[in-house]
Parts: C-alpha cells; sequence; structure tokens
C-alpha cells in the first residue's frame, strides 16, 4: 500500500512541469559547474603530477559537483515538498485517503518514499556526469559512492523534513518558506560555534556539519546515524500531526 | 445486522458541542435522508461516521465492527462522497478509479472489473480516457460516486451529492442513488428537502448537534389528516362560503383561487369531496401539515423563534 501511494506520488509529480523543470534546471547548472572543474583541473594537471599523494579528479571534479549540488537542492528540495500534504489537505483529496482502509503511518510512508523515489532519479541523472569521466580516466568509485550516498541522505533528510512541515497546513506556500527556514537555519547552524573550539551542540546538530565528510568520501557512523535520527524523527512528528487532526479536528 | 449502529456519538469543537448524543441505526436497503440546516453538524457526523474524525465519545458500529478499535476492516465497507469529491484532477477517470480501487486493497485481477462496473453505473463509459480536470462538474460528481462505490461497500455515505448540477443531473444523480439503495444502506446527507422526499425512505432531522425528528418517508407523505392543505379553485366560492360548506376552520386566501384551508376532522378527501359537490372546479390540492418543509421548518426554525422570544 506504501508503494501504491508513492507510485501515484511520483506519477503526478511528472504529470505536473515541477519534476521535468526541476530535472532540467538542476542538470543544467550541475553540467555548468562540471565542465568549470574539469577545465580547473586541466590547467593544475601539470602541478599535480609533481605533488606527492595529490587530489585526483574525483575529489576536484565529482566532490565539487556534488557540494554544489547539496547547495542546490536545498533551496529546490521546500519546493517540491510543499504540496505533499497541504495541497491534499486543501484539494480535499486527504479525504479519500483518510476514509480508505490504510493507516496513517502508510499513507505518510507512502508520500515520503514517493518524493524519495524522485530524489533517486535526480541523484541518478546527477551520477552521470561523473561517471561520463570513466570514459577517459580512472574514478575513485568508492568516494563517489560515499558522496551519491550522502547527497540522498541530505535530500531524503530535506522531504522529511518538508514532510512535516506540509502537514501543518494547508497553504503549500507556507510549508515551503518554512520548510526553507528551518533547512537554511539547520545548514548556517554551525556559524554560532566556530568561535570556541569546541565541538558544541550547534555543530551537532548542524546539516553541514555531517554532510560535508561523506561528500568528501568518509563515511561514519555518526553521521549515517544523525541522517537516521533526523529522517525518523520528521517522519514520526507527521504522523503524530496526522493523527492529532483527525482527534482535534 | 444493521449496517450502522452509532450510539451516543458526541463531538466536540474547542467548547462547541457540534454533535451532541446522537444515536441512530442504519439497515440494508435504507436510504436515509439525514436532513439539516447548516452548520446542524451533519457534514460533523459523516466525517466521523467514514473515520475522517474522531468521536469524543460514543461508538460507531460498522456491520458490527467497531470504527474506533478495527479501522481498517470497518473503513472497508464503507463508502464516501464528501461534500468536495476528493478528485485528483491531473489524472484520468480510469486511472483515478483504478487508484482507489488499489487503496481497498481491491485484487489485482478483479481492479479492471470493478472499474468498468463502477464507470458504468455512474454513466462515464464514455470519459474513461479524459482528464478529470477537463470533465464538468456533473461528471466530476459522478467520478466521486463511482469512487465510492468501486469495491462495493455494503455502507455508502453521500454529503451533498447534487449540489451545483443543473436540473438534468440532478435527477440522473437521483436515479442513481435509487437504483444503488437496492443493494447497500445509504446515507444521504443534504438540505435540500425535495431531494429527499424523491429518493429517501427515512428521514432524520439534525438541529444544533441533536436529532429532532425521525420519520419513514411513508409515514410523513400519507398521515395528512387534521392538517393544512392549500387548494386552487377554478371556481371559487366567496370565502364565507368555504367555511361553511367544507366545515373549515379557518381560511387563508392567498391568491384570487388559491386557499390554505385549516381542518381539525376533515380529510383531504373530505375536502375533495366537498369541491366536487359544489362545483368549484378543483384543480390542486396539496397537504401541507405534513410535508418535510413544514416538518423541516417547525423542528429546526422552531427553537430560534422560542429563544427569540425568551430574549427581551
Amino acid at each position: 500500500m506504501i508503494l501504491n501511494i508513492a507510485r501515484r506520488e511520483l506519477r503526478s509529480m511528472f504529470l505536473s512541469p515541477l519534476a521535468w523543470t526541476v530535472l532540467a534546471v538542476s542538470q543544467l547548472i550541475l553540467c555548468w559547474i562540471f565542465f568549470s572543474q574539469i577545465d580547473v583541473f586541466f590547467s593544475i594537471q601539470k602541478e599535480l603530477t609533481t605533488l606527492p599523494n595529490a587530489p585526483g579528479v574525483t575529489d576536484l571534479v565529482a566532490a565539487p559537483v556534488l557540494e554544489i549540488a547539496s547547495v542546490m537542492l536545498l533551496m529546490i528540495s521546500p519546493l517540491l515538498t510543499m504540496r505533499l500534504i497541504s495541497e491534499e489537505r486543501r484539494n480535499g483529496t486527504l479525504t479519500l485517503l483518510l476514509s480508505s482502509p490504510i493507516s496513517i503511518t502508510e499513507i505518510v510512508l507512502g508520500k515520503f518514499m514517493g518524493i524519495i523515489l524522485f530524489y533517486i532519479i535526480l541523484v541518478g541523472m546527477i551520477s552521470l556526469m561523473p561517471l561520463s569521466l570513466m570514459l577517459g580516466t580512472e574514478l575513485d568509485l568508492g568516494k563517489l559512492a560515499s558522496g551519491l550516498l550522502g547527497l540522498l541522505l541530505l535530500l531524503s533528510a530535506f522531504a522529511a523534513a518538508g514532510l512535516f512541515l506540509s502537514s501543518l497546513t494547508e497553504n503549500p506556500v507556507i510549508a515551503a518558506v518554512s520548510t526553507f527556514g528551518l533547512l537554511l537555519l539547520l545548514w548556517i547552524v554551525e556559524r554560532s560555534s566556530e568561535a570556541g573550539d569546541t565541538v558544541g551542540v550547534f555543530t551537532y546538530l548542524s546539516l553541514t556539519h555531517h554532510i560535508t565528510p561523506l561528500l568528501r568520501g568518509i563515511v561514519s557512523t555518526v553521521d549515517l546515524a544523525y541522517f537516521a535520527l533526523f529522517i525518523t524523527t520528521f517522519i514520526l512528528l507527521t504522523i503524530r500531526q496526522m493523527d492529532a487532526e483527525r482527534l482535534q479536528g | 445486522m444493521s449496517l450502522i449502529t452509532v450510539n451516543n456519538l458526541v463531538r466536540y469543537y474547542g467548547d462547541h458541542r457540534a454533535v451532541d448524543d446522537i444515536s441512530f441505526t442504519l439497515s440494508k436497503g435504507d436510504i436515509l435522508g439525514f436532513l439539516g440546516p447548516n452548520g446542524a453538524g451533519k457534514s460533523t457526523t459523516m466525517k466521523m461516521l467514514s473515520g475522517n474524525l474522531a468521536p469524543n465519545e460514543g461508538e460507531i458500529r460498522i456491520h458490527g465492527v467497531d470504527l474506533l478499535d478495527h479501522p481498517k476492516q470497518a473503513k472497508s465497507e464503507i463508502g464516501y462522497l464528501p461534500e468536495q469529491p476528493p478528485l485528483y484532477k491531473e489524472m484520468t477517470v480510469d486511472e483515478y478509479l483504478a487508484y482507489c480501487a488499489r487503496l481497498h486493497y481491491i485484487e489485482r485481477n478483479k481492479i479492471l472489473g470493478s472499474i468498468e462496473q463502477a464507470k458504468e453505473r455512474c454513466g462515464l463509459m464514455a470519459v474513461g480516457q479524459r482528464l478529470i480536470a477537463n470533465l464538468s462538474k456533473g461528471y466530476q460528481q459522478r467520478v466521486g460516486i463511482a469512487q465510492a462505490i468501486i469495491h462495493s461497500p455494503r455502507i455508502i455515505i453521500l454529503d451533498e451529492p447534487t449540489v451545483g448540477l443543473d436540473p438534468n443531473q440532478i435527477r440522473e444523480i437521483r436515479d442513481l442513488i435509487v437504483t444503488l439503495g437496492n443493494d447497500h444502506g445509504i446515507i444521504l446527507c443534504t438540505h435540500i428537502l425535495p431531494e429527499v422526499e424523491a429518493v429517501c425512505n427515512r428521514v432524520q432531522i439534525i438541529n444544533e448537534g441533536k436529532f429532532v425528528y425521525e420519520s419513514d418517508m411513508k409515514d410523513l407523505s400519507f398521515d395528512s389528516s387534521n392538517g393544512l392543505h392549500e387548494i386552487t379553485l377554478l371556481h371559487p366560492p366567496a370565502v364565507e362560503e368555504l367555511y361553511e360548506v367544507a366545515e373549515i376552520n379557518k381560511v387563508e386566501q392567498l391568491s384570487p383561487g388559491t386557499f390554505i384551508v385549516h381542518t381539525t376532522n376533515k380529510t383531504a378527501e373530505d375536502i375533495v369531496n366537498a369541491t366536487v359537490a359544489n362545483n368549484w372546479g378543483l384543480i390542486k390540492l396539496v397537504p401541507y401539515e405534513n410535508s418535510l418543509e413544514h416538518v423541516f421548518v417547525k423542528f429546526t426554525l422552531g427553537d430560534e423563534k422560542k429563544s427569540r422570544k425568551t430574549k427581551p
């Protein structure tokens, strides 16, 4: 049943121009970054050969593309998640789901899964650019895999937060703005603790703090656990919110 | 076993008691008219019956299954058309109905059959491939009804199904409801009185969260003794003559040929006989007292009048 709802979600995304636009725009911008990074790589290639332990093409081309992608999707993701629940509520279609013999958990997970499927397609398309380098050179596939995993986890976190904020309102624009605010806050929250050298609670909460190592190819359990907790928390909050609505109306 | 058993249902919105201790049952073959003025608690009750809203107190049993304890099992017996039909406008009718069928766990190989059946019953055969957004309001409403019957539920709940339709469409939807009433139990929630008179066999009037009136339609329409009648005569006599000959207590003259007559011991039949005997040319006789409209106004406006009077 979860897959059923996810499938419809994905379908309706591709029936509107939004999904296509997002795919096209992100592909265009990342392509630009990709080519300019290749340019940089060529111009410093000679010096690199003289260095011991020099960064390879994966570090100099693939990692920056993924980093730009993560910032760009921070801005785009709220626009994709804003309508998940708020629009169903506004159009009255939420009633269809709520009066069907399915649980609220299934509805919420289905919605989440739908957007994740879209993000898998998006990340897949982004990964094609670095992978095309394999035609001419060797890539550090481990590092690339870590980066792609990181990007997908980050997008899942964006989606979970967006899903929750979308469940709070009937107005998609409010959902989008508040999601963007929350994500941006979590993105920059690390700055406040930069003054001190101890790792504070803000650093721990920060999205950037946990995503950067992954994008650079360092997979640590702490970061994976952070994303797992982040996603679970927001999904549980969404389920609770939808349940409360049924009780309190 | 009755299809729906509702016991002492209560629902608050904040401090406001929107639904106040209502109980009723619905049996197979019933088309129950659920009447009430706007804001009386109709839609709230329907939302609770369909599992969209949890009641504060009370019990809802759907075909013997408690809706709150076993929501999945209970909900599979209900088809619900809310006030605003829950349509995904970017989908075609066939896609949408297929999605609804899957939401109700209809087996894969039976989905096509149930879509065809629902489309046929709702007159949607010609529009299966069209986008719901491009359909007229009447067709969208029919898709809404098709959605409610696709899993052949025992109970169909329709919340104002004919709002915004043209007279022909209203007639078609009503015919459809009557047909569906043969093998489902139906609750028809509306404030359009002729609709209830046309299709329902039972009526309940709700006002300020409480049931104020309950009756079988046949009792309502045939029990017209000792009441008011509106009569229209081609050759009306003087008003005094009317009093005398027809033994009528009170006559109000609406227009030269139209009167409202009050009797206590005369039936409609007596009035007809009197007019025929005097050759007044009776062309219309409408029993008034127990018409649904009269009952509706009496029970829903009565309170308001009383409370107005008590206020200084």
